[in-house]
């Protein structure tokens, strides 16, 4: 369970402020605050680099001066940056955050490091959502294709998310009590029956459509436009919100449901806005970006070891940290196979694998979880 | 104040606990006692709004089922059994879990420190709960639910203990500390309802005993007045002897021959 040396390690860390035995507050705050920096800087990162050479300085001296010195590279310039890497920068900090605080939240709800939003079926059930359209668009789903033309796959992710996450709440709830056990099982279940059936889809699919379904699993920023935004900003803004809301009543979770409720936290109302603000917010990242991995339980897992688990501070700088990778993630993307992209779903698991199995390893002998 | 009326629980087809009436009064610590699966720990889940029931369970005159956990965490704690805690929290950090945001951050300041003294853990509140031993886990438990309920009466109203079992795990030294703990909160007014296994510290420390078995109440009254070789027999089927002192050359302790 506990190494000794380790032990006397970490308790000699944590016994350098005796006044504050234990309390990780300060610390949390002062995280906080250098991850907004972090923030604003990847931002920076994300207006400048990418496969035109578009600047930012440029661009800011243009609007300054009265006269720019070439008024197509200005409006040029303009273009590229306002239009295309500004939205693409806040989508990418969009999806970041609602994927990290997500899979924080999930953490919380199921007390298990390990958990992550696909448990609930937003995953599967967004895959199957997108691999219909792609799929049936010009046969059975013609009418939805053409009615909602491009934003048919983003909907119909979407609304594959939400009706997964619904049904498995559904069956996991009897007589107003929610077994997470049961969730977890079921969504088990659940995300086998979306995955034969996305299979299915797959094996009548041809290689274009197969190559579509491919692509979107993998994931990309490259659509993020300002319609986008403005559909996905409310929808994650509303359910990062809620995640305050849970903050305390997921910390007296981690001492069981039983001891939650004696703490006074109406733990049914608590899993109820988990799981609504869970799905809403992945299943809008999933429909904008597609399929972005290991941001979930990366992101948690690095602030817990900085900060430790008090959701307080957790979910906030989840959702900043978040933010500001998955926004590096995206140059990296963009300029790695320049003036290809890669899609950014790589990047993420590149990265976030190791980094992953370190933490385990790391982890391991200190507490064992 | 704790009262219950034909207090039941089913849990599916099966009765747990039937026609239960029990009183745990302010200014007492009130035993339950009783052999493995005779019902204490869902009689517990009941009076704690854990477990739906039938009949009648009260705190302070109010029906439990019709409280709000916000409402009824303002007038019990309950320390459960031994648990798991699922990430890595400290202990200070688990402890400060008992303290409602509501206080005023002026009544808040010191309370952790003075709870873990109080439950013999100073100097513990850097270390990480998951280190603890489980004896030193069941303190910092306790520490908690102490800070839930900081004061035994608030606004003439007594707010009650619920102890699940809070010796189980406990050296003998920290057992009698923690039940003086256990009968300083009644002395100052306050309501302890504690299941105890151990029966000389139930005669010890209980002002009232409440013994169940097999679902059923069969037997409330002082510690002398249930305490009877009849009773162990009945409810334990073991045929004990109450006040029989072994022969002079086997060595007993009694937890009563503590000097202060």
């Amino acid at each position: 369970m506990i190494e000794a040396s380790e032990t006397v390690a970490r308790g000699a860390r944590i016994r350098t402020d005796r006044s504050h035995d234990g309390d990780r507050s300060g610390r949390a705050r002062a995280v906080i605050a250098a991850l907004v920096a972090g923030l604003l800087a990847a931002g920076l990162v994300g207006l400048t680099s990418g496969a035109s050479d578009a600047s930012v300085a440029r661009l800011i001296a243009d609007m300054w001066s009265a006269a720019p010195l070439d008024e197509m590279v200005h409006q040029r310039d303009r273009l590229i940056i306002m239009d295309i890497r500004l939205p693409r920068v806040i989508l990418g900090m969009l999806v970041g955050a609602a994927l990290a605080v997500a899979g924080a939240a999930m953490q919380g709800l199921f007390r298990n490091p390990l958990a992550d939003p696909g448990l609930v079926g937003v995953s599967s059930g967004a895959g199957l959502g997108a691999v219909s359209v792609i799929v049936l668009g010009h046969g059975a789903l013609a009418p939805l294709t053409a009615l909602l033309g491009i934003l048919a796959l983003p909907a119909a992710a979407f609304a594959g998310a939400l009706a997964t996450t619904w049904m498995l709440y559904r069956v996991a709830t009897r007589r107003g009590r929610t077994s997470v056990a049961t969730m977890l099982l079921a969504g088990l279940a659940f995300s086998a029956l979306a995955m034969a059936m996305t299979g299915m889809l797959i094996f009548i699919a041809d290689d274009g459509q197969l190559r579509d379904f491919t692509f979107w699993q993998l994931g990309s920023l490259a659509g993020a436009t300002w319609q986008k935004i403005a559909v996905a900003g409310p929808v994650i803004g509303l359910s990062l919100a809620a995640t305050g809301i849970i903050a305390r009543g997921l910390n007296r979770l981690a001492l069981g449901e039983a001891a939650a409720i004696h703490l006074g936290t109406n733990v049914q109302r608590l899993k109820r806005i988990s799981i609504a603000a869970v799905s809403a917010s992945v299943g809008t990242a999933v429909a904008a970006s597609g399929g972005i991995g290991f941001v979930g339980i990366i992101v948690p897992h690095l602030l817990r070891l900085a900060i430790g688990p008090d959701n307080r501070y957790l979910l906030p700088a989840s959702a900043l940290l978040g933010a500001g990778l998955l926004v590096v993630a995206d140059a990296f993307a963009r300029t790695l196979a320049e003036p290809a992209e890669l899609p950014i779903g790589i990047v993420t698991a590149i990265a976030g694998a190791p980094v992953f199995l370190w933490i385990l390893l790391r982890q391991r002998s200190v507490v064992d979880l | 104040m704790i009262i219950t009326g034909g207090l039941g629980v089913a849990i599916g087809q099966k009765t747990i606990i039937a026609d239960i009436g029990i009183e745990a009064p302010a200014g007492a610590v009130t035993a339950i006692v009783g052999p493995n699966g005779s019902g204490k720990s869902t009689l517990f889940g009941a009076i704690s709004g854990t477990l739906a029931y039938s009949g009648s369970a009260r705190i302070n005159g109010h029906e439990v089922a019709r409280l709000s956990p916000a409402q009824a965490s303002t007038m019990r704690a309950v320390l459960p059994q031994a648990m798991a805690l699922a990430f890595p929290f400290t202990v200070r950090e688990v402890v400060q879990l008992g303290i409602s945001d509501a206080e005023k951050p002026r009544d808040r300041a010191g309370r952790v420190d003075e709870a873990l003294r109080r439950v013999d853990l100073t100097g513990f509140a850097g270390r990480y709960y998951q280190e603890l031993s489980g004896g030193e886990q069941q303190r910092v438990q306790l520490a908690r639910v102490l800070c839930q309920v900081w004061e035994p009466k608030v606004g003439g109203q007594p707010c009650s203990l619920l102890l699940d079992e809070p010796v189980s795990s406990l050296d003998i030294r920290h057992q009698l500390a923690i039940m003086e703990v256990a009968r300083e909160f009644a002395e100052a007014g306050g309501c302890v309802l504690v299941i105890l296994h151990d029966l000389n510290l139930t005669a010890m420390y209980a002002d009232l005993v409440h013994v169940l078995s097999r679902g059923q109440l069969a037997a409330s009254g002082t510690p002398s007045e249930v305490l009877t070789d009849e009773l162990l027999e009945r409810v334990f089927g073991c045929r004990l002897k109450v006040g029989s002192v072994p022969p002079p050359h086997v060595p007993f302790v009694l937890p009563q021959s503590v000097r202060p």
